[in-house]
């Protein structure tokens, strides 16, 4: 594995597999008395948010405590990076304090990648979602979820497989989801064929070389998931004309219990939070035993412990050939 | 005035000659010319060029002195061959009075390294709301000719009817920078299958398009002269062959960068590729190189663009757009068009020198290298090869996209009227317009 | 290359084979059973990978023996190890605690080799994340000493006096296609340590 978790693309399809199953493994832990183990003592982890996500963070807070790290919360509210202070500044802060690992949120499509290529600290970057970019441990988790579901047997059964075959259909604001984004690169990795449903409007140009299907047309596509996942539509995006009206947008994309009926039997229903119940999804759907979404949340927990036990439990070794010096790469038209 | 001799140069990439410099001007050009000068010059292999014009550069000066200044951007002028370009307007404050455009004017001959020709804001503050004193500008010590909002684009239609009409009185120009502003609001780089992949928010090439057609239907039908700042997209360039198809007075520019670079680059996140109008695909690339070729493109400016270092040394969406380009122009354009076999070295002062002289009216600038004409000259090494070091450059700034990369060619000497501003790969100290 | 050669590293000889193996077993299966008391309120966890194996098989024979169904279970200790930092992070091992758990239950470790007592450390303290057992004891295949910690094992196989120098294999049946303790050189191990076993086992190590 490279030494940070930039995008999901990153992983190879054993890096992937041995995520899902080390996070499989420390799942078991929920279950035990004392929660918690040693492996990260007296390693510093920062979660470095520049955007609000209680969720993500807290999720990244509890797996980076169970495995003793010490944690440091440096959120952007409150702190000097409201104030103006760069990206740079801050990183070279956090070296200074002996980061190992830095968990960054932030607006930008980049920042982390910035960050790990940067010589501005030599922790390991987690990508904890950028912009509309990725969000690749949110890609971890829901893989984690789908293979838990779909590959029949016991958990232990599941190790070592993938997802191959099975067929995720990925439903709304494409364009803007870092979801989407690093779902497609995973699902893909470990064998899954991904479907996006959308309208037009809300699916980015170039998509159709993506490695996935396109469909603009719901119920044509369900009866034929394994999973289907709900992508959160934000309502301002009604202003900026990408559809009519919210009314419009749940008749044509949203999911109800007619629609959930279509499903075969053993599909279930992800979404990564928040929800927004009556827009993307009705509460019947949210509500009933198919829908995954609590169970993401545990899930969570489990894929951020591995992804920190597997970047930060071992030795740390020099950059491999990820981190080549820019002008090997410098790509021109000839 | 120090006399120069010449020897063995290959004019235009021509058999080689001797030439004499003397009195500010080409005094003779010969095969071993018997004169006496102050300085020799073993000029074997080299390619004696016009002097450089460039339609498009940012000095920063007055109140970006931190990213350039006159002094040093022209500078980097001359060490990349050039011996006159044109300052964009969007200074602080905005050159979009006779004040500041007297100023940069004035800034550029003290300097003496290469002449400044100071570029008029169209609308007032470059709010595209109010035009500027345009003919103030004119009148001035600068003798505005070419008129910018750069950097922005003159959107409204009325506008820049007006200011197209308006301008014809002194025989100016206006040279758009097109991009509609509703179709790029948050754009962060070309939009295409990169910004798709890579979540940035997508720069349409309609965007650029829609305005350039405006644009030449709005020229034609006032009968006034149109410039296009930075194509960067084949349909820009398919709607301006088609402009001269009919007739219509339009010329255009490209940067090298655009010649060079595609928006595959943007992967890395690293903001030194980031620029307006953003990099496009290698069909683009390819598109810009056979326009520049055909003539379809009349002209390269560099849209020289610095910028202190904490403004790209961040996130993708926090840096500034922009590139420098003097001191690589030349270079660039040797590899992508001269090396390939779209332009030779004649075409290279065609579209280097003369074309981008005669549509910025620039007298003494664009002229043939013949006995008699000003010597303005730029002698240039094409064997050269070597990686670009952006810390040996004279501008004050180090956003280059070309760090590290091996590029052909090296400017030798300049001449700025029969004064050396370059000698020898190196600045030659400059005492001003004498 | 090397222009001067060492003196070549003895090649592994076996000290226990296949039967010696099972004998051990089943002795201290029995001595389980005396000093435990018919091994009533006992639970075995074998440490992974190969004291998984001994485990299972201990559990077979103190079936035969006893007539009952000892709890058996899995312990993998990566996670305590105090020595990750010094290679890649690994992949875990299942931890599999018997449905009773080990609350009050006298817990009996089982491992392949004793050596410097680190895994162990580290097993007692993943024991002790997990719950609060009775007691701990330890059944190991082979003491080969060299402690590095006040660690003993209750039963042992056979104890194998080595030297530094050299590298404990042992090979089982489950995982290794055959059952046998080898001892050899540890530069020998590690040069030809394909040749040896169709599937490398890993030498032990200072751990």
């Amino acid at each position: 594995m490279k030494r940070h978790l930039v995008s999901a693309a990153d992983l190879t399809r054993d890096d992937a597999l041995l995520i899902l199953d080390t996070a499989e493994e420390l799942a078991q832990l929920s279950g035990r008395a004392v929660k918690k183990l040693p492996t990260l003592r007296g390693r510093t982890v920062v979660n470095l948010f520049f955007e609000d996500s209680t969720r993500t963070k807290t999720s990244f807070e509890v797996a980076e405590k169970r495995l003793s790290a010490d944690v440091i919360n440096f959120s952007a509210k409150g702190s000097s990076v409201s104030k103006g202070e760069s990206l740079k500044d801050t990183a070279l802060t956090l070296q200074a304090m002996g980061a190992d690992a830095v968990v960054i949120r932030h607006h930008a499509s980049g920042a982390p990648a910035r960050l790990a290529q940067s010589d501005w600290l030599h922790g390991s970057v987690i990508n904890a979602g950028d912009g509309t970019h990725e969000h690749p441990t949110q890609a971890l988790l829901d893989a984690f979820t789908m293979r838990r579901h779909l590959n029949p047997g016991a958990s232990g059964n599941a190790l070592r497989q993938g997802l191959d075959g099975r067929r995720v259909t990925i439903v709304g604001d494409v364009l803007h989801s870092r979801v989407a984004r690093s779902n497609v690169h995973l699902l893909t990795t470990l064998g899954a064929q991904v479907t996006f449903v959308a309208p037009p409007t809300l699916l980015p140009i170039g998509i159709e070389n993506w490695p996935c299907e396109i469909s603009y047309d719901l119920e044509s596509v369900l009866p034929k998931s394994d999973a289907v996942m709900m992508l959160r539509v934000q309502r301002e995006r009604m202003n900026a004309a990408f559809f009519p009206t919210e009314r419009e947008y749940s008749r044509r994309y949203g999911l109800d219990g007619t629609r959930m009926a279509q499903l075969p039997e053993h599909a279930i229903v992800m979404h990564p939070g928040p929800m927004v119940r009556g827009m993307e999804i009705t509460a019947e759907v949210a509500d009933s035993p198919r829908c995954t979404v609590v169970e993401q949340v545990a899930n969570g927990v489990s894929i951020r412990m591995a992804v920190l036990y597997l970047l930060l439990g071992g030795a740390v070794f020099a950059d491999g050939p990820a981190d080549t010096p820019r002008t090997d790469s410098v790509e021109t038209a000839q | 005035m120090t006399t120069y001799l010449i020897r063995n140069a290959q004019i235009t990439g021509g058999a080689p000659q001797d030439l004499h410099l003397a009195d500010g001007v080409i005094k003779a050009i010969g095969t071993d010319l018997a004169v006496e000068a102050d300085i020799e010059i073993d000029a074997t292999g080299l390619i004696v060029l016009p002097g450089l014009v460039d339609l498009h550069t940012h000095l920063r000066e007055p109140g970006r002195e931190d990213a350039e200044t006159v002094l040093t951007g022209t500078q980097a002028a001359a060490m990349g061959g050039f011996t006159a370009v044109h300052a964009m307007a969007n200074t602080t404050p905005v050159a979009d009075t006779a004040g500041v455009v007297e100023q940069v004017w004035r800034l550029g001959q003290e300097a003496g390294y290469c002449d400044v020709q100071p570029v008029g804001a169209v609308t007032v503050g470059l709010e595209g709301k109010k035009l500027a004193e345009l003919g103030a500008m004119h009148e001035s010590a600068a003798n505005v000719r070419v008129f910018s909002d750069d950097g922005k684009c003159v959107d409204d239609a009325v506008l820049m009817r007006r200011a197209l009409e308006y301008v014809k009185a002194f025989d100016g120009v206006v040279a758009q920078h097109a991009q509609e502003p509703r179709l790029t609001e948050g754009a962060q780089m070309n939009e295409g299958q990169v910004s798709g992949e890579l979540g940035l928010g997508g720069w349409p090439a309609v965007a650029e398009e829609a305005i350039i057609a405006r644009d030449v239907l709005l020229a034609a039908h006032v009968g006034s002269r149109l410039h296009v700042c930075h194509v960067s997209t084949a349909g820009s360039v398919e709607i301006i062959r088609w402009a001269k198809a009919k007739g219509w007075d339009v010329t255009a520019e490209v940067t090298p960068h655009h010649l060079l670079l595609t928006d595959e680059l943007v992967r890395s996140y690293d903001p030194v590729y980031k620029v307006n109008p953003p990099l496009r695909t290698a069909e683009d690339v390819q598109a810009l190189r056979k326009a520049l070729a055909d003539g379809t493109i009349d002209a390269v400016a560099t849209d020289h663009a610095p910028h202190p270092a904490e403004d790209k040394d961040c996130e993708w969406a926090a840096a500034a757009m922009g590139m420098v380009g003097l001191e690589t122009a030349l270079s660039v354009v040797q590899q992508t068009m001269v090396d390939t076999g779209l332009l030779n070295w004649e075409g290279v002062a065609d579209r280097m020198s003369r074309r981008p002289a005669r549509i910025g009216r620039l007298a003494g600038h664009g002229r043939p290298v013949s006995v008699g004409e000003p010597a303005n000259l730029v002698l240039f090494d094409p064997a050269y090869r070597g990686a670009v070091n952006p810390e040996s450059f004279a501008t004050r700034s180090r956003n280059t996209p070309y760090r590290g990369l091996d590029l052909p060619g090296r400017v030798h000497a300049t001449f700025l009227r029969g004064r050396a501003t370059v000698l020898a790969g190196e600045l030659a100290e400059q005492g001003g317009e004498e | 290359m090397t222009t001067h050669q060492d003196p070549s590293p003895r090649a592994p000889h076996q000290v226990l084979d296949g039967t010696d193996i099972a004998r051990v077993v089943t002795r201290i299966a029995h001595e389980i059973v005396e000093r435990a008391k018919g091994a009533e309120d006992v639970v075995l966890l074998g440490i992974h990978t190969r004291g998984v194996h001994l485990a299972r098989r201990l559990h077979g024979r103190l079936a035969q023996i006893t007539g009952r169904d000892i709890p058996l279970g899995t312990l993998d200790i990566t996670m305590y190890r105090d020595d990750l930092r010094l290679k890649p992070a690994r992949a875990l091992e299942h931890t599999e605690i018997p449905a009773g758990g080990i609350d009050g239950k006298l817990v009996i470790l089982v491992d392949d080799v004793l050596f410097s007592g680190r895994t162990i450390r580290a097993a007692l303290d993943a024991l002790s994340d997990i719950g609060r057992p009775r007691a701990v004891q330890l059944a190991v295949l082979v003491d080969r000493g060299h402690r590095e910690l006040p660690i003993r094992a209750d039963y042992v196989g056979k104890n194998l006096p080595t030297s530094l120098r050299e590298a404990v294999q042992v090979r089982l049946a489950d995982t290794d296609g055959v059952d046998a303790v080898l001892v050899g050189d540890r530069d020998y191990t590690a040069r030809s340590s394909q040749a040896l076993a169709p599937q490398p086992s890993e030498p032990h190590l200072p751990e």
